[in-house]
């Protein structure tokens, strides 16, 4: 059994070595499983949302997170929330809506709610959970609802599509750049490597957050929220590639000296193949390593801009800008459950952390 | 030695130059040239501006003649101390900055020091009983540190202080003491203030540092030099301190020079969500009403600073650090 695994192990191509050994560590798997589940989320956002993210309404102004009932007084299996009621406050003479424990609205599944696009490809108005006969106000409100009375549970799926998407593109163009770059360095070395090295050194001696402001602020105001979101992605990965050029070009000038590099120029091994056929592959898993360490920073600087009100702007939702709205402690006094916009960012932070530690554990089999 | 100094000086002066243009090219990125917007501002604000006037400020600064000509008028101006005016303030630039530069700079050299005061023992501590129970205590803190944004723990300090204490944790100095002069007792009010902001702005930074210093001097312990230093009878404490240490030491010195400008950075969010008097909450107010000359000078500065404070402490470890001072020769 033993002379088989051993066998097994000769064979094996580098991305399952890669994979064994990932397998091993447990924290990172666990930690892929989370981001896969927030992934799908983002995926099925609208489908998932039990109310317009974007609608508002006075009448819902700041409604604590309410529990979902499974089962009615008789023990039947009827999911079910309450109501909204106003009251008239005898002191202010204001109307205040609260929750009525007396009137119960049931929960349809898959019925029809506001209209979406699944993918952005397949229009339909099909919502995984909506209520029946429901009165002005009404709503599912797992999460409670902001000043506006717009419900935290929608927009909080909505902005992690955005903030989770916002990242993957941010670290594409960062990815290109210092692949492109750091390669360049390594491979033509001289002059043009000192050049670029300088670049990375002096780009990683800047305060990055003050020239994103500044850059972020010169936006056109009449953008539109698509235009605001790849400049803004644009402008966080043209100062976060150098971390990426470094790993890069670290790999190339290490690969270099290879015995199996030499064989391949010894074989009459174009340029071109040594690197995208030799040498590429047996460090991509690095490289994927630094990307997943790469993408928490993307997150972070996005919810950073947006947090200071200079990154993506309303109508736009992304956790930045849900953040916002519990900018001030009189706000969070009066709704704390804003501040549960913050538990997605750090989850999904955490497990990328942990996902490129094993990732980067894993990237070298051998050693 | 002489060689290395040079080349920092020399990387400091680049990047100062390539800072100056982004400032500049912040300042010019609004549409329309920054003279109509200031002419804009000032009849909203009831005063006229004469014909004459206007063509005399744009003579100034060169609008209208090309980039390299206008970025070079308004360099001249800014070598002899001329930052232009605040169109919002009404002031010159530099007024309205007053203290709050050097407020930035102490609340990040405070944190500096902080991230080097926690990441230096608890990292040894960490790696000398590895697998611990306070191994693993300071490696949860250290990946909360590292996946908590310094805002958003800013943010939940915060709220749970108001929730517990009732009382708002905000500011650098007390309310007494934040519009009186200069005094003994105000510097005193100050450095009160000073830690827990500091703490908040180093908690990622030491995160990472804890966690590089735990592995190299991981390590370093393995290596059969420390065996030979125990069995020749060192006491512990001394083998470890003597050599381990000091050979682990090299994070420090090459992340130094990324770690005060990263901390400036995040001064500045930090300072918007405490309330802090930095230039955070004036650079971020200034964007948002297109006040150029403002948030174009506090990024300059703000980089300008930062370099000369990454130098300075390029010099220090160049001192503790025998092997920066020969490895450049």
């Amino acid at each position: 059994m033993a002379q088989i695994d051993s066998e097994k192990y000769a064979v094996a191509t580098q991305l399952q070595l890669t994979w064994w050994r990932f397998r091993r560590h447990k924290l990172a798997m666990i930690s892929m499983v989370v981001l896969a589940l927030f992934y799908l989320l983002a995926a099925f956002a609208d489908f998932l949302a039990t109310q317009d993210p974007h609608a508002t309404d006075a009448r819902t102004s700041y409604i604590a997170p309410q529990p979902i009932m499974l089962f009615d007084d008789d023990g039947s299996f009827r999911p079910h929330v309450y109501g909204i009621r106003g009251v008239r406050d005898m002191r202010t003479f204001k109307l205040v809506y609260t929750v009525d424990p007396n009137r119960k609205v049931y929960i349809d599944f898959f019925g029809r709610g506001y209209e979406y696009k699944l993918f952005g490809l397949f229009r339909t108005d099909i919502h995984l959970m909506t209520l029946k006969n429901p009165e002005r106000g009404d709503g599912i409100y797992i999460l409670g609802t902001d000043l506006l009375g717009r419900d935290l549970w929608s927009r909080l799926l909505v902005a992690t599509r955005v903030s989770l998407t916002i990242g993957l593109v941010g670290v594409t163009i960062s990815l290109f750049l210092g692949v492109l770059l750091g390669g360049i360095s390594a491979v033509y070395g001289g002059i043009v490597d000192t050049l670029i090295q300088r670049t990375i050194e002096v780009i990683r001696s800047m305060p990055t957050i003050p020239l994103w402001l500044g850059l972020a602020a010169a936006l056109p105001n009449d953008w539109s929220v698509l235009q605001v979101y790849f400049a803004i992605t644009i402008i966080i990965s043209l100062l976060a590639w150098t971390d990426l050029a470094r790993v890069v070009r670290g790999k190339f000038l290490a690969l270099k000296e290879e015995d199996f590099v030499m064989a391949a120029e010894l074989a009459g091994a174009s340029q071109g193949r040594i690197i995208f056929r030799h040498m590429l592959p047996s460090f991509a898993s690095h490289i994927i390593a630094a990307v997943s360490l790469a993408l928490p920073a993307m997150i972070i600087s996005e919810t950073s801009l947006s947090f200071l009100g200079l990154g993506l702007r309303p109508p736009a939702i992304s956790w930045g800008i849900l953040l916002q709205d519990a900018q001030n402690i009189q706000t969070l006094a009066l709704a704390p459950w804003l501040l549960i916009s913050a538990i997605p960012v750090v989850v999904v932070i955490l497990a990328f952390n942990f996902l490129g530690d094993g990732l980067r554990d894993a990237a070298d089999p051998y050693g | 030695m002489i060689a290395f100094i040079t080349r920092r000086l020399l990387l400091g002066v680049v990047t100062i130059f390539l800072i100056s243009v982004l400032s500049f090219i912040i300042i010019q990125l609004p549409p329309g040239d920054f003279v109509d917007a200031y002419i804009a501002q000032l009849s909203s604000s009831g005063s006229q501006v004469s014909a004459a006037e206007a063509e005399n400020l744009r003579q100034l600064y060169g609008l209208g003649e090309p980039f390299y000509v206008q970025y070079g008028k308004w360099l001249g101006r800014i070598i002899t101390g001329d930052f232009g005016e605040s169109m919002e303030w009404r002031r010159p630039v530099t007024e309205v900055i007053g203290d709050r530069l050097w407020l930035t700079l102490l609340l990040s050299f405070a944190a500096l020091i902080v991230t080097w005061g926690l990441a230096l023992p608890i990292g040894i501590f960490s790696a000398v009983r590895q697998y611990s129970f306070a191994d693993y205590a300071f490696t949860l803190v250290g990946f909360i540190g590292i996946a908590v944004p310094n805002f958003l723990l800013a943010l939940v300090i915060m709220y749970f202080a108001f929730v517990w204490f009732g009382a708002s944790v905000g500011g650098l100095f007390s309310a007494e003491m934040a519009l009186a002069p200069w005094s003994a007792a105000k510097v005193w009010d100050l450095i009160k203030h000073l830690p827990l902001p500091a703490i908040i702005l180093a908690l990622g930074g030491t995160a990472q540092l804890i966690r590089i210093m735990r592995a190299n001097l991981l390590d370093e312990l393995r290596r059969p030099y420390v065996v030979t230093a125990r069995a020749k009878g060192l006491s512990e404490a001394r083998t470890i301190i003597k050599y381990p240490v000091r050979a682990a030491l090299n994070p420090f010195a090459s992340n130094i020079a990324y770690l005060f400008p990263y901390l400036v950075s995040g001064s500045i969010i930090v300072s918007i969500v405490l309330g802090l008097p930095t230039v955070g909450p004036l650079l971020v107010k200034a964007l948002v009403a297109q006040d150029m000359f403002l948030a174009g000078t506090i990024v300059l500065l703000l980089g300008v600073m930062t370099v000369i404070g990454t130098f300075i402490s390029d010099l220090v470890l160049m001192w503790v650090d025998p092997r920066i001072r020969h490895q450049m020769d």
